[in-house]
């Protein structure tokens, strides 16, 4: 099958391995994959932060940039939740039925990484290793809004050497929420905060999910706690192979922690 | 406008108005992250909240498995309640019919102050200078008691939730539990400190904090209020057009002490309250309990038609209150909010809710229906901050037993604050600044590769921990509590064009950028012709 990468901007931006993983995974079940470069960002932010207006150029440019694409594939449920839907209702209020039509047309055959592996090719095993023990985060927009359902964790759980242990309240928002992060960053931190202590609680080294975004928002919040556990993109742990490892990030403290600490050298 | 009769179907009431400002409940005074800081500071506050939503969560997720068919309960739901939305005219027409068919008589509220007004005189004219009050949501919408209060009216609220809430001076803070921020501790020196006031029966002395000895102290207290009283007003739950039946489910059977005892009986309802038929209640009185407190079925449901001769009440009154309802009813990707029953259902599973509780919210509809409920009644120019008081998790739309997409809602209602930004000002906020760049950074391939770079530049600021832990504003919010990572020395696109070219790749030229075209970055803009899309 001739894949579209639908990489995400978040992705192209900040985590280019994650981008590279998934394509290892599909390249290695056999399908060719294609990076359009003519796809920016979808426009999610912009949607949802009330910023229809600015969001309908990105949203017209998306669907041109995957036109002719057997299929559509994204490391992200969130990316993929705005084009199945909300990019039919921002072109018909926009007035726009022909971009309205194209991108429904367009969500019929785009799919996250891991509805794609397991719901369309009907693949669970990927021959992946990865001997580490991980929890995972079941993201707001793959668990409901895209409905993946356990789809990520039979993955995980035909990956070789991966010991699964299960997060405590997994389903319970992160607290990202895009730019709610900044808006409401208290409330925000509060629920990161909580998120972290069942993260941390499982004694996994590594949190996965299925969005680097959210993922994003976990690590960073761990990172400042100079805690030992780590996320890593639920692509990354897939493309993980005994020839070529997928390794878990460095832990933080093992840097300086504060300011004095080079003066005082 | 008061009418005691029937009105003509074709009668013009006017453009939809919003809910009027300086009366009633539907404003905060403060934005809502402001509110939402201090309420994350309170430690006992975030613990009730924990303690209590997590209880009805668990609880109403028991008693909702138990039915098969739960989801076709909520599709009937949906659909009896958009029904009566696309037929309000006809079905408010019927219930007026009825009711007044039965012996009643309705009272038509353009807004609060025109439903606070018809209530006062309502009152006055039985002479009482005191009522006892059914809880009701859409009262405290419309700051009734306060209007009551001004007239010189006392209002007593009989609900033991609300009672704790008016003795402790304070605000409900929950739909359906109003006094979810109280622990016992704290509703015990309430009933000590208040319930001897204004004539009331006091607490026992000695009183405890067990929750049978508080129990019976609001029993005590209350039995005088029910004895004298002669006046009663309550909300309503449901109202039954084909028959004029109103409909009011509690737990406590205070409200039916409210509603049978007193000679006259006002009740207020929002004029979305309808369903059809008797018959529509079998699906309503399914999906309320069981999604309000976790019950098969709540333990009073009382039900009244008009007036019945020797039983009851004598005189009985209904106003049917807009108040913002029909601008909302207006807005084909709004009005669904006018399904909701009130169950709070979203609110007890929302994680935002759950931390902040609901007086953040600054209206008396708090959580995720108030966040869409609120700025839709008093316009998203009143309550600006709501629509974005949510991660749009979606925690919310699976709980609603009338499946009201708030999520869709939220993100419809923040495009209508932006836009109203935009109307306001010629500068543009900061944020407009930021999303409008970035917005014309993203429409161009060659810019958003470029602005990709240029972020490489980021990488500075990281240089010894490997991890960015300090940003100017506006992202500082972020790293206010969490790093950020390094920029990649290079984008994937970047990344995948190099490795293309190197692998022989679509334009076999080997080693260079195919984004930035032969020229090199500033050639020219070979990926930005006129349709916009990479060559293939």
């Amino acid at each position: 099958m001739r894949v579209g990468l639908f990489v995400t901007c978040l992705v192209d931006g900040m985590f280019p391995d994650v981008g590279e993983a998934t394509v290892r995974v599909l390249e290695r079940l056999g399908h060719e994959v294609d990076l359009p470069l003519a796809q920016t960002c979808c426009g999610q932010m912009h949607i949802n932060t009330g910023y229809a207006r600015e969001a309908l150029p990105l949203v017209r440019r998306h669907v041109e940039a995957f036109e002719g694409y057997e299929a559509v594939v994204a490391p992200s449920a969130s990316c993929v939740g705005s084009v199945r839907h909300q990019y039919a209702t921002l072109a018909t209020a926009a007035g726009d039925e022909e971009l309205a039509a194209a991108a429904i047309a367009l969500a019929s055959r785009t799919f996250e990484l891991s509805e794609f592996l397991v719901g369309v090719l009907g693949v669970t095993e990927v021959g992946a290793c990865y001997p580490h023990r991980v929890t995972y985060h079941p993201t707001c927009h793959s668990l409901r809004l895209l409905r993946v359902g356990d789809a990520p964790t039979r993955l995980l759980r035909a990956v070789a050497g991966l010991e699964l242990v299960e997060l405590p309240a997994a389903e319970v928002c992160c607290g990202f929420g895009g730019t709610f992060a900044l808006k409401n960053a208290d409330t925000s931190t509060a629920m990161l905060a909580d998120k972290m202590s069942r993260v941390l609680s499982t004694g996994a080294e590594v949190v996965t999910a299925g969005d680097s975004s959210c993922l994003m928002h976990i690590g960073g919040g761990l990172s400042r706690l100079r805690a030992g556990a780590r996320p890593v993109h639920l692509a990354e742990i897939l493309a993980s192979t005994v020839t070529s490892p997928t390794a878990v990030p460095p832990a933080a403290a093992s840097t300086p922690v504060t300011a004095t600490a080079r003066t005082v050298r | 406008m008061t009418q005691a009769g029937p009105t003509p179907p074709a009668t013009f009431l006017g453009l939809p108005t919003a809910a009027p400002r300086g009366v009633g409940m539907l404003r905060g005074d403060e934005p809502f992250p402001a509110a939402a800081r201090r309420a994350l500071g309170d430690v006992q506050l975030r613990r009730n909240l924990g303690k209590a939503t997590t209880t009805i969560r668990g609880r109403r997720a028991s008693v909702v498995a138990e039915l098969d068919d739960w989801e076709r309960l909520r599709a009937a739901g949906a659909a009896i309640k958009d029904d009566v939305l696309a037929h309000l005219d006809d079905y408010l027409i019927r219930l007026e019919q009825q009711v007044t068919a039965r012996g009643g008589v309705v009272h038509w509220a353009r807004d609060a102050h025109e439903a606070n007004q018809i209530v006062v005189d309502l009152v006055r004219a039985t002479g009482a200078d005191e009522v006892v009050k059914v809880k009701s949501m859409v009262t405290q919408e419309i700051g009734l008691n306060e209007a009551l209060a001004d007239a010189g009216v006392a209002a007593w609220e009989t609900d033991l939730a609300e009672l704790i809430v008016q003795l402790g001076h304070d605000r409900p803070s929950h739909i359906v539990v109003p006094a979810i921020h109280r622990n016992r501790a704290e509703i015990r020196d309430i009933f000590v400190r208040e319930m001897g006031t204004a004539g009331g029966v006091p607490a026992p002395a000695g009183l405890t904090d067990e929750p049978r000895a508080l129990a019976e102290a609001a029993r005590r207290h209350l039995r005088q209020r029910f004895l004298s009283a002669r006046v009663a007003i309550s909300g309503a739950n449901f109202a039954v057009a084909e028959t004029g039946t109103l409909a009011v489910v509690e737990s406590e059977g205070n409200g039916r002490m409210c509603l049978t005892l007193p000679d006259t009986l006002i009740t207020v309802m929002g004029l979305e309250k309808i369903v059809p038929t008797w018959r529509d209640l079998e699906v309503f009185l399914q999906l309320l309990p069981r999604s309000a407190t976790g019950e098969r079925m709540n333990p009073y449901t009382s039900m009244w038609t008009g007036v019945t001769p020797g039983d009851g009440p004598q005189a009985f009154h209904l106003v049917l209150l807009d108040n913002g309802r029909t601008a909302t009813l207006a807005d084909p990707a709004g009005r669904a909010a006018l399904r909701c029953i009130r169950c709070a259902a979203c609110l007890n599973v929302c994680p935002v809710y759950e931390r902040t509780g609901g007086h953040a919210y600054g209206s008396v509809y708090p959580g995720p229906i108030g966040a869409v409920l609120s700025p839709q009644l008093t316009g998203v120019t009143d309550n600006p901050s709501l629509p974005y008081a949510s991660t749009l998790c979606g925690a919310c739309l699976d709980a609603c037993p009338v499946a009201i997409d708030i999520p869709s809602m939220l993100v419809h209602l923040r495009a209508k604050v932006v836009d109203a930004d935009r109307g306001a000002s010629h500068r543009p906020t900061a944020e407009q600044a930021v999303m409008t760049t970035a917005a014309w950074t993203m429409a161009k391939p060659r810019r958003w590769a470029r602005a990709l770079r240029a972020a490489r530049l980021g990488r500075l600021l990281g240089h010894r921990r490997g991890t960015i832990s300090r940003l100017p504003p506006p992202l500082a919010a972020w790293t206010a509590s969490r790093d950020l990572p390094l920029p990649p020395s290079e984008s994937f696109r970047d990344r995948w064009s190099r490795r293309q070219a190197s692998a022989g790749g679509p334009d076999g030229s080997g080693g260079h950028d195919p984004q930035d075209g032969p020229d090199g970055p500033d050639g020219p803009d070979e990926l930005d012709g006129p349709d916009g899309r990479t060559p293939r």
